[in-house]
């Protein structure tokens, strides 16, 4: 800033500065940095003794301004957006409304849901060839079904856990055991779909186990404290070599069976029946966890939520409610191990990483904390897109979750409230922005005891 | 009024409390009796430690020493004194806060149906399996909300977001909430802070008829005079963590301790005045 005084202009800021800090301007800066960024990430890989080689590479004309391009395609796509923001809204606004009014009609609802379903079931089996049936159950399906179990801890109860992925391994594991596939043999065997109730049980009170100790921690501890949980628990499937089979794991897991009277059917390598009756226990949980969002249980999360201090001032015992939704969320994660278990027949401990539990951790927040429908829409959208990309071979799948990443920060910048957010979230979303309370799943409950 | 107190039975008994936080000592043997429907006014200056007492009442502090007993609704008396907020709130004791603390991004009725739902008994099964008792509680507490809703005069706003009602009217929701839970001591921290005259007017109101038509005890916790003296039964002065004064407010506003209290000792003001 030169020092040549002008006094007509107001003070503080001169022209170029002026110029630097308009919104337009900034966005532009912004965009064709990140161009270059992307340019480098995308780049090829390094060599050893060249150590500027990859760096070299990567800022050559050709590939540098194809990114550019890009991001300044999105900057282009951003600012007429923010240009017919008004308009668009203005236009949008009459049938949005009809379309809420419509909503309203409880039979709306219903046929809506219906379509869902045939929808669901028909899909996957009129269009998918075996390796996108393959991805809608174990990638898709399996993982759809950890969102909405950890959506009730995240979402509803506000708790961050992070290491989610044990429960889903003590679940499969738990089958592992009880059909007999492990080193240790247990005293009867049984059909995987016994081991399901039985994992549900072991899991709850493994949350519960972790949970009450841990739940009378703040935010930031009780994350710390799960991630360690989930790191444990992986490091003993590894090295209990005797009881887990260590890295080898288990195999030859038996697949599902029903002999009911006359009715004898097996699950075998056939996919989609698996599909059907993962879909089968998505319909069921989602509706069950969307009548406890709608009760005295769900209100109660939420208080305790958004204001401990006021919630114990309505009779709410914090603790109790917070162990529920963990002890909640993590039957749902053994629940879902069971099926990869016997779906997969075999397991390791690599599948049981932390990064699983990041990565459901992202599919709740990409479809939305707190919004039952966002987990499955963010299971469908993030994984999916991985499929696609295994499929195609785009890039690097190692690469993977640093696209995930850039996503994901971007979401948090332009729609914080997920894909399909829950109605509470947003609005609390919407309020923290006016600075009127905090948002944030971690944050200690606004104010402290002491009023 | 203590004459026609004198057979009503003793609600509260707070007993010779200390409270410290380190060196500081907040409330100093502070002791005080309320008797059933009564309306009781905690008065002091700021920092007297009047907040200190709600926080002991209500399980939020525990009192190095001392002890409080509450008669619950059953006629026992129990201790309060290392009980959990909640199960206080569960016995009987509802209270709303200095700075108002309503669920925020939840609407009006949500927010009274919370504290509605504190003696409910529906779980998580009978929730996710729409159990009879499940239903017959939801019906009973939406009726009760809107009942709660009509008493303060907020029903046509039940829809509305909590934090988007004008200051007075969350002050009432706060209240409302609070009479949720049914009970039979109501604790209100400064209930007309930042409200204007004709809020205060409509407050003192809803405070005589918490007082009548419920029947609940109300023990107030207020800056504003005229407020506590139309409307209190008896006062009680704390300065500095100790009562200092009690009785009916014409008594009371006359005391000297308690004129001392507000507007300083004549000779620290004389002092004060030469050495400036």
């Amino acid at each position: 800033m030169t020092a040549t005084s002008d006094i007509s202009r107001p003070i503080g800021l001169s022209r170029t500065r002026q110029l630097l800090t308009h919104p337009t301007v900034r966005s532009f800066t912004t965009f064709v940095a990140l161009g270059v960024v992307a340019a480098i990430v995308t780049g090829p890989q390094g060599r050893t003794g060249d150590p500027t080689y990859s760096i070299s590479k990567a800022l050559q004309p050709g590939h540098l301004f194809l990114w550019i391009g890009i991001a300044l395609a999105f900057w282009l796509v951003l600012v007429a957006w923010l240009a017919v923001r008004g308009q668009v809204r203005a236009v949008v606004a009459g049938p949005r409304q009809q379309v809420r009014t419509v909503w309203g009609i409880s039979y709306v609802r219903w046929v809506f849901y219906i379509v869902l379903i045939v929808l669901a079931v028909l899909i996957p089996r009129e269009f998918f060839g075996e390796y996108w049936q393959e991805v809608t159950v174990t990638s898709i399906g399996i993982y759809a079904l950890l969102a909405i179990g950890l959506n009730v801890v995240v979402g509803f109860a506000g708790l961050l856990d992070l290491g989610y992925i044990a429960f889903y391994a003590i679940g499969a594991y738990a089958t592992a055991y009880f059909t007999g596939t492990l080193p240790v043999q247990p005293p009867f065997t049984i059909n995987p779909f016994f081991a399901l109730p039985i994992a549900v049980v072991a899991c709850m009170i493994a949350g519960f186990i972790l949970g009450a100790p841990t739940l009378r921690l703040r935010g930031d501890y009780l994350a710390i404290v799960t991630l360690g949980f989930g790191e444990l628990i992986t490091i003993l499937a590894i090295n209990l070599d005797s009881i887990t089979n260590g890295s080898r794991g288990a195999f030859g897991i038996p697949a599902f069976t029903i002999h009911l009277g006359p009715i004898h059917y097996e699950w075998g390598l056939d996919i989609l029946p698996y599909y059907y009756l993962l879909l089968i226990f998505i319909v069921l949980i989602y509706w069950l966890f969307h009548r406890l969002e709608n009760s005295r249980v769900g209100r109660a999360w939420t208080a305790v939520r958004e204001d401990e201090v006021a919630a114990q001032a309505c009779g709410i015992p914090p603790v109790k409610y917070k162990l529920l939704a963990f002890a909640i969320g993590a039957s749902t994660s053994g629940f879902a191990g069971v099926l990869y278990a016997s779906k997969n027949s075999f397991i390791n401990p690599s599948i049981f990483t932390v990064n699983r539990s990041i990565l459901v951790l992202v599919l709740v927040i990409f479809g939305g904390m707190g919004s039952l429908a966002g987990s499955i829409v963010g299971a469908i959208v993030v994984q999916g897109f991985f499929a696609l990309v295994l499929k195609n071979n785009w890039f690097d799948p190692a690469d993977i979750y640093m696209y995930v990443g850039a996503v994901l920060i971007g979401m948090m910048i332009f729609r914080p409230q997920g894909i399909i957010p829950s109605k509470r979230r947003a609005r609390e979303i919407g309020l923290a922005e006016r600075g009127l309370g905090s948002a944030d799943a971690l944050a200690a409950p606004a104010g402290s005891p002491t009023s | 009024m203590t004459a026609d107190n004198a057979g009503a039975r003793v609600l509260v008994d707070v007993d010779n409390i200390t409270l410290r936080f380190g060196g500081v000592t907040s409330l100093d043997g502070v002791s005080l009796r309320q008797h059933e429907h009564e309306i009781l006014s905690v008065i002091g200056p700021n920092g007297a430690g009047k907040t200190s007492l709600f926080n002991c009442l209500t399980g939020v502090y525990v009192p190095q020493e001392g002890s409080i007993t509450f008669t619950a609704a059953d006629g026992v008396a129990h201790p309060l004194v290392e009980m959990k907020p909640h199960n206080v709130t569960l016995l009987g004791i509802a209270r709303t806060f200095q700075n108002i603390r309503l669920f925020n991004a939840l609407t009006a009725f949500e927010n009274v149906k919370i504290g509605v739902e504190a003696h409910q008994r529906t779980g998580p099964v009978g929730a996710m399996l729409h159990l009879p008792r499940m239903r017959r509680e939801e019906r009973d507490g939406d009726e009760r909300t809107f009942e709660l809703l009509d008493f303060v005069g907020l029903r046509a706003r039940a829809n509305e977001l909590s934090a988007s009602l004008p200051y007075g009217a969350q002050r009432r929701l706060e209240i409302a909430r609070a009479l949720g839970t049914s009970p039979k001591l109501l604790l209100l921290d400064e209930p007309a802070a930042g409200t204007n005259p004709a809020e205060k007017r409509d407050l003192e109101q809803l405070i005589r008829r918490i007082n009548d038509e419920m029947g609940v005890t109300v023990l107030l916790i207020e800056h504003d005079m005229r407020l506590v003296m139309s409307v209190t039964h008896r006062v009680v002065v704390l300065n500095f963590g100790r009562v200092i004064a009690e009785g009916v407010p014409a008594d009371v506003q006359r005391n000297p301790a308690v004129v001392e209290a507000y507007l300083g000792a004549p000779g620290e003001g004389d002092s004060d005045a030469a050495a400036g």
